[in-house]
């Protein structure tokens, strides 16, 4: 997994586009009230608990989160091969009238975001859903767009991009592998 | 990491890793049912027949609510004994129904190994429900899911199994999963009642009375005692067999003081157990027909789960 | 048609010959067994060297489904895979569509068999009428007609009263009683031996002491009423037991074992294998050992293969719903030879338990290669190696446990009547 490759964004690269993303979603959401962040498992689990972090520092108010696993709203289950374990949904509140922010740390061709948004749709009806992502990578398949976006890495197809996180899940950096 | 079978017929086919995968897969499948909207779209398109040859509406109702569940779509097919000896054999059935273009085949069978026969027959998932007194992989799953939901692992246990031991695909599931996962297992049951070479079924002792079986045991599970299996030359009578083999608030003050107590049902209240188990607090009874659905969801999705496009 | 038999090793434990030697066949007769003997004008040479020349092999014990059950086998189809095996000579078991309980059936085999079998066929009727268990079989004309036993195989006779009697009765008629050994209450709805192995495929199993039993009542019946008693196909350590015990009391028992019983356990039924399922059923090992000495020590006096033809529409079902028995009639030499090489059996040993003991046993006038008898006789090449290959069985029906194995021996020619009817 972590073969070599080149650092795009370091520890305080990863550190400053978080809490800019956090300023961007208390001034589209004027403040935390109703706010929720649903982490895409698993890196944007340990993002979303990041932003919640900041966030709850800046207005002194706590914000729930939660995560979703997306396995079983995957468009590309086929045949009997092998089979992923199916990661656990938690999402201890309820969605009902509230804005969600859904967060995860790469966006690539938004297949994920779709089956997440199925994911989260069937756990009832938010306000809105909004999107955070640490890494915008592009070569999107599908009609989906981030509202709040870390770093816009052009790449290709070829090429992989990783969130690495220490062992407490806190991130150090994003790295390009060919 | 991943599923490599293409069937679930039985535990003793399945590794370690196999059993952990399905149970920590079952686990995340709770989640869904505990919300309103209880259904999935991962099977979407996928065609599942229930296939029982015995009558079982507890097993085909939790196999076909963890379908679709999944968003499968469902048949049930329950060819009447009758017409199956008579008529067509299992092999032509498994054929015509082949027709449908069934992913998986969820197949319940009075003869030991039917499964195995099946599983040469059709390409699509075969998923035992029961055959004979060989196997009943999905009880023996959701037995151990009710186990770690109380203990946290399954390893270290002392688990109790009572009754009927040879006509039992439930005592030989549980002795195949619970001792793979570390446990040891403990039968009694009339001497009538418990098989050759029983004890050489994993890490297995067989206990001459019910009472050393259950002494400090952190998990009972009672077998059901069927009148009509048992006969006239198993036992006496219900009376005899419930006075030495069945579980009541004094004989369970044998066990530990929380130990569990399980049986995979219908239940003979007042035969294998008393009521006042049945209904009392140290009863995991309901909570394994609950996780009976999460653990036939996972054992549906890994057979026909996904492999994953890049 | 005169034949000569060239530089074999010849086996005749019936003459105590062991050595490398011809035979002379004329006109279908043995002429002479000796050294450097010449071949008459226009005889064909058989080179032997390197194979062992013995009486034909005779098999006490098939199933060759004519009349009735031909789609199984018939008698051309049974007496070909007994050539191809190397026997000579079998004794076919009533259990057919009718069952041999009258002359006309009994009839009807001999006259099919000498009309178009490759083999001689010497028919069994059975001990009872139908081999229902209810009212004796007319035994002096069956022997009259040709039989050279009588037995209910597939099934006991249950009722010990009409056991006693059929025993005293055959021997008045100077028939011998052969029996199916098996308490059916013990076997209840088993479908293979009880032991460590059913419990875990979760099968019902038949316990050996079924087996033990109804030897015993048997040989008790035999030992009380002093008739002669073959115990036919034993499979257990009891029923040897039991045997060894009574011949050394004197009582007039003589008994066969399958070449399964002393090849395979009840390990091979695991993965549900139909055709590891017969009746009786493979046991365990402490049965095969005691298999493999009663062998060694006499008391089990031959070996016959209880070859038991079946559709694969009756073997290609679910485990319980599986017709018991397997073909035996072609590995049957190659699975008795391994006894030579783990040194259970002498190579003399094994003829007399193959050719010797069962046509004495039957009363026939076969096994020997002595000046004058019929030149039935088998060319076995101990070298040879050949697949057990569906295709290639000579059976009707492909029910082997051994189908895809490697053999090592089998027949390089068999000769019956002077005239070679399988040639390797």
């Amino acid at each position: 997994m972590t073969t070599e490759g080149t650092v795009i964004l370091d520890g305080t690269g990863v550190k400053r586009a978080l809490t800019r993303i956090a300023h961007e979603i208390l001034e589209k959401n004027k403040g935390v009230k109703g706010l929720v962040l649903v982490g895409i498992r698993t890196g944007g689990v340990h993002l979303a608990h990041e932003l919640a972090a900041r966030l709850s520092e800046i207005e002194g108010e706590k914000v729930p989160v939660g995560a979703v696993d997306i396995t079983l709203y995957r468009d590309d289950i086929k045949g009997h091969a092998e089979h992923l374990p199916v990661g656990k949904t938690e999402i201890p509140f309820t969605l009902e009238g509230q804005n969600v922010v859904l967060v995860d740390d790469v966006l690539y061709t938004g297949r994920t975001i779709r089956a997440a948004m199925d994911a989260l749709m069937d756990h009832g009806r938010p306000t809105s859903i909004q999107l955070a992502v640490l890494v915008d990578r592009g070569h999107r398949e599908l009609p989906i767009r981030a509202d709040f976006v870390g770093r816009n890495v052009p790449t290709s197809r070829t090429e992989n991009i990783q969130v690495m996180f220490d062992a407490a899940n806190k991130p150090t950096d994003v790295v390009l592998q060919k | 990491m991943g599923f490599k079978h293409k069937d679930i017929i039985a535990l003793r086919d399945l590794t370690k890793e196999d059993i952990e995968l399905l149970i920590s897969t079952a686990e995340s499948m709770r989640e869904i049912n505990s919300r309103d909207i209880k259904k999935v779209p991962t099977l979407r398109g996928k065609t599942i027949i229930n296939l029982f040859y015995e009558a079982s509406t507890r097993t085909r109702t939790s196999f076909e609510i963890a379908a679709k569940r999944l968003s499968a779509d469902t048949v049930n097919i329950s060819p009447s004994t009758s017409s199956a000896t008579k008529g067509e054999t299992l092999a032509d059935t498994a054929l015509n129904l082949l027709a449908m273009k069934p992913d998986i085949i969820v197949m319940r069978h009075a003869v030991s190994g039917s499964h195995y026969f099946l599983s040469q027959k059709v390409p699509c998932s075969i998923i035992n429900a029961g055959d004979g007194a060989h196997e009943h992989p999905s009880q023996g799953l959701l037995d151990m899911l009710t186990i770690k939901d109380k203990f946290g692992r399954l390893d270290g246990l002392k688990v109790a199994i009572v009754g009927d031991i040879t006509h039992s695909r439930v005592a030989r599931s549980d002795i195949q999963g619970l001792t793979k996962m570390g446990s040891h297992v403990f039968l009694a049951g009339p001497p009538t009642m418990v098989p050759p070479g029983a004890e050489r079924l994993g890490n297995v002792t067989v206990c001459p009375t019910m009472r050393e079986a259950i002494q400090d045991a952190d998990v009972v599970i009672m077998l059901r005692i069927q009148q009509e299996r048992q006969g006239k030359t198993l036992m006496p009578n219900a009376r005899e067999y419930s006075r030495y083999f069945g579980l009541n608030p004094e004989n369970l003050k044998l066990a530990k003081p929380d130990a569990m107590v399980m049986h995979p049902g219908p239940i003979n209240r007042g035969v294998e157990m008393s009521s006042y188990v049945v209904d009392g607090p140290q009863s995991h009874i309901l909570k394994q027909v609950e996780n009976g659905v999460a653990v036939r969801m996972a054992m549906l999705y890994h057979v026909c789960g996904g492999e994953l496009a890049e | 048609m005169n034949l000569l038999i060239k530089n074999g090793r010849v086996i005749d434990p019936s003459q105590g010959i062991d050595d490398t030697l011809d035979v002379l066949v004329e006109n279908g007769l043995v002429k002479e067994v000796g050294k450097g003997l010449k071949a008459p004008a226009g005889a064909e040479t058989i080179d032997a060297a390197g194979k062992y020349v013995v009486p034909g092999l005779v098999d006490m014990h098939v199933h060759l489904r004519d009349p009735g059950l031909e789609y199984k086998e018939d008698i051309v189809s049974g007496t070909r895979a007994a050539a191809a095996g190397g026997f000579t000579s079998v004794a076919c078991m009533p259990n057919t569509k009718p069952v041999i309980d009258n002359k006309a059936v009994a009839s009807y085999i001999i006259a099919k068999a000498r009309a178009e079998g490759v083999a001689n066929v010497f028919p069994i009727g059975s001990i009872t009428y139908g081999s229902h268990g209810e009212r004796l079989a007319e035994m002096g004309e069956l022997k009259e007609s040709g039989c050279v036993a009588v037995s209910d195989d597939g099934k006991p006779v249950v009722n010990s009263e009409l056991m006693r009697r059929a025993l005293e009765y055959a021997r008045g008629m100077g028939i011998l009683v052969i029996s199916h050994a098996e308490d059916l209450s013990l076997v209840g709805e088993g479908v293979m031996n009880e032991g460590f192995t059913s419990t875990e495929l979760g099968l019902k199993g038949i316990p050996s002491a079924g087996e033990d039993i109804a030897t015993a009542r048997d040989v008790m019946l035999a030992e009380y009423t002093k008739s002669p008693l073959h115990v036919a196909h034993v499979s257990t350590r009891g029923a040897v037991r039991i045997i060894r015990e009574a011949k050394a009391r004197g009582v007039q028992v003589t008994c066969e074992t399958a070449p399964h019983y002393f090849s395979l356990t009840d390990e091979a039924v695991r993965g549900y294998n139909t055709n590891a399922k017969m009746n009786p059923p493979l046991r365990e090992a402490d049965d095969v050992a005691a298999i493999k000495q009663g062998l060694k020590d006499g008391t089990i006096d031959a070996i016959a293969t209880d070859h038991a033809p079946h559709h694969i529409d009756e073997k290609d079902v679910e485990f319980n719903v599986a017709l018991n028995g397997i073909v035996g009639l072609e590995t049957s030499l190659p699975l008795s030879l391994k006894l030579v090489e783990e040194k259970v059996l002498t190579l003399s040993q094994l003829v007399e338990k193959m050719a010797g003991n069962p046509a004495k046993i039957l009363g026939i006038d076969r096994g020997t290669l002595k000046a004058g008898a019929v030149a039935d006789i088998t060319v076995i090449d101990p070298a040879a190696e050949w697949k057990v290959d569906a295709e290639m069985l000579a059976s009707k029906s492909k029910n082997s446990p051994w189908l895809g194995e490697k053999m090592k021996g089998g027949a390089a020619y068999t000769i019956l009547g002077g005239k070679v009817v399988f040639k390797r």
